[in-house]
């Protein structure tokens, strides 16, 4: 059995009252993705397992999910990646460190751990399909022994995309993991001597034992379908595939219903999903 | 079952309205329809109704409601979670109605601790009355909610002069303190029991099958997308029939901000899945972008998504949906008997 979303912080006269975080650091990761590293009060860990995500509330503004980027075993401050796109996302670029913003949660089902350990990780992240990922990377890396062999192949539309740009270049120097990397193209103004093309033209290339790999793939919605057809292709079973779903999310806890992907709420059974349990679900469109 | 005179129930709502803290609702006429609406007089009841227009859901789960405050000060910053209390005493609550709100208590009680609910709910009295009238677009025989034996605190039924009363609670036993009444006669309860009976023959519509089938039947009818698109083909998305629907409860959440910008407020308000953007992602990606895929969503919850997680079929029959359609296509009773009539052609 897996755990259930553990909660160490007291909630107010709700689950509805978020507790109050620090932004303690903001580093620019693109023209659209910045990094904002969030204290709680008194130093309290948020106790997430990786992949599960949190509600955050701008003042005034709104609140909006988004995936832990930190790995739990990362005690102290956590991390979310955030892309502006809208009006909370916008608002968050705006702020400051030692400004506060609002937390719920962590909510959600993240990656299985223990279900993965012993195995080797294939992971698989497309554009800011990183920030969840990547709490299950560094998870990952910081347990030696926990697992087998570690594998990241990471896309995006061109080379100024690329997030954790510090975090990738330490993963392709590393000889505990194996780090691939593509974008889909390169503007002029931009330099990428790798490799170019759609994340799945790094997967006919990879060897791996499909009998004892597991793929963690979270990216744009576009990329699931071709994704896991690129795994089926190499012998992966389905069973062996885990992914990270997004939805429109308003309360975060199974009430709402704007997350509902047919019976199941993605808030509540997800963002993280074994792939057979969504695979014949016509909404998850994987 | 006890017995009261109807003048004693007059002078029962009468002393509440006048002296219960609590706002008491009920059952009126609002020019060609039925509303609950506060009572200023225990004549405006008019408990003979058929359907209102908007179910008393509105009072444990109302179309606004604050979830949340905050203030910004110089360096500081406060954040309250709100949990209004605020109940209600609601007149004239028919069985299909006192079925819905079960549902929701269910969910937003029993499973997901919604704290703004369950307040509301505890504070609440609910008194329901047997349906007398049957509205033409009702078909709760059919889903088992055109009588129900708990989830009120008082259930009366009219018996002319005087009305018989099923005591649910301990909180409605309270109530009835204050006024007389005696027990009912055997008679009286035999004639309860008739009225009840008779109920059953007064529909004019009705499902042909058992609801218990219908998990099945959609779950089976779900690729049937001929079917959903020829349905949803007037559907104006207008969202109306998650509105008035009793066992709906969708909602947005929203940011208020108060003029100086320093303060405000979190808000919630109901929300429908027929709605266009309902199901749309930040950078414009729609999970359910076709009319005829929100429309078949919405009957899959009610007969199906929700039975799954919950075991209830999360339509109770009221007909409301039938009523305020104007294009005509959200009766649950119509679209679940052309799938069975479909599945066995
Ligand atoms: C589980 C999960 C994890 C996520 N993780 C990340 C992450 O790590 N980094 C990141 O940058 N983004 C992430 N997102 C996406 C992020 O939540 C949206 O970009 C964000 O909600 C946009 O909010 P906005 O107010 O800036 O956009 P606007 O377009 O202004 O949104 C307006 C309103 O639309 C609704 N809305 C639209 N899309 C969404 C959505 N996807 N989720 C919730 N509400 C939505 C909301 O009501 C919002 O208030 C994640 C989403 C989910 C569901
Ligand atoms: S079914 Fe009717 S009430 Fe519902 S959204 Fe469509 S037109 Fe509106
Ligand atoms: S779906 Fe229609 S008939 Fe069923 S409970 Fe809702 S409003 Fe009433
Ligand atoms: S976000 Fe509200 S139900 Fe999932």
């Amino acid at each position: 059995m897996r755990s259930q979303t553990r909660k160490r912080f007291e909630h107010g006269e709700s689950e509805y009252q978020p507790i109050e975080g620090q932004i303690v650091w903001i580093d620019d990761h693109t023209d659209d993705d910045k990094l904002f590293v969030i204290d709680l009060p008194d130093g309290v860990a948020l106790d997430h397992e990786p992949g599960q995500f949190v509600q955050l509330f701008v003042p005034g503004v709104g609140e909006a999910p988004f995936s832990i980027a930190s790995s739990p075993t990362n005690e102290g401050p956590f991390e979310l990646c955030i892309r502006a796109v809208g009006n909370v996302t916008n608002a968050i670029h705006d702020m400051e460190a030692g400004d506060v913003v609002g937390i719920r949660g962590p909510y959600g089902q993240g990656f299985d751990v223990d279900a993965i350990a012993g195995e080797d990780l294939l992971f698989i992240a497309g554009g800011i399909g990183l920030a969840p990922l990547r709490s299950v990377i560094n998870y990952a890396l910081d347990r030696p022994g926990e697992f087998g062999e570690l594998t990241t192949l990471y896309g995006c539309t061109e080379p100024a995309e690329q997030l954790f740009p510090e975090e990738l270049d330490s993963w392709a120097g590393s000889d505990v993991m194996d780090y691939r990397e593509t974008v889909d193209e390169v503007p002029e103004d931009q330099a990428w001597d790798g490799n170019i093309g759609v994340i799945t033209s790094l997967i006919p290339p990879l060897e791996f034992d499909p009998e004892s790999t597991v793929a963690l793939v979270c990216g744009p919605p576009v990329m699931y379908r071709f994704v896991i057809k690129a795994l089926r292709e190499k012998g992966l079973a389905d069973d062996r595939i885990y992914l990270s779903l997004e939805r429109n999310m308003h309360c975060g806890r199974g009430l709402c219903g704007h997350c509902q992907l047919n019976e199941l709420y993605v808030c509540l059974d997800g963002p993280v999903f074994h792939y057979p349990t969504v695979r014949d679900k016509e909404e998850a469109e994987v | 079952m006890k017995v009261i005179d109807r003048s004693d129930f007059t002078a029962l709502i009468e002393e509440l309205i006048a002296s219960d803290p609590r706002e008491v609702v009920g059952v009126q006429e609002s020019g060609e329809q039925y509303v609950f609406d506060r009572l200023e007089s225990a004549e405006q009841l008019a408990l003979e109704h058929d359907l209102t227009a908007l179910s008393p859901k509105k009072y444990v789960m109302p179309q606004r409601e604050t979830l949340l405050t905050y203030e910004q000060t110089d360096d500081d910053y406060e954040m309250r979670a709100e949990a209004d209390p605020t109940g209600h005493i609601v007149v004239g609550v028919h069985p299909y109605d006192l079925a819905a709100i079960n549902q929701l208590d269910k969910i937003f009680i029993d499973t997901l601790q919604d704290e703004p609910y369950r307040r509301k709910r505890e504070h609440s009295v609910l008194i329901g009355v047997t349906m007398q009238d049957v509205a033409d677009t009702c078909f709760a025989a059919s889903m088992g909610t055109a009588t129900i034996d708990s989830g009120y605190d008082l259930m009366v039924t009219d018996l002319g002069d005087r009305f018989a009363v099923d005591i649910g609670t301990f909180e409605g036993d309270q109530l009835l303190e204050s006024v007389p009444t005696r027990n009912a006669s055997a008679e009286e309860v035999e004639r309860v029991a008739e009225i009840k009976a008779d109920l059953e023959d007064a529909f004019d519509r009705e499902l042909a099958f058992p609801p218990a089938a219908l998990p099945t039947l959609l779950e089976a009818s779900y690729d049937d997308m001929d079917f959903w698109e020829d349905y949803a083909e007037q559907c104006l998305s207008c969202g109306t029939c998650n509105v008035v629907c009793p066992t709906c409860f969708c909602f947005s959440v929203d940011m208020i901000r108060d003029l100086e910008g320093d303060s405000g407020r979190q808000e919630r308000r109901w929300d429908g899945c027929l709605l266009e953007d309902f199901a749309t992602v930040a950078q414009g990606e729609n999970f359910r972008e076709e009319v005829a895929q929100r429309h078949r969503h919405r009957f899959m919850r009610k007969g199906w998504y929700i039975y799954e997680r919950y075991g209830d079929i999360a339509c109770v029959g009221c007909g409301r949906c039938t009523r305020h359609c104007v294009a005509g296509v959200a009766d649950p009773c119509e679209v679940y008997n052309e799938l069975r009539e479909g599945q066995h052609a």
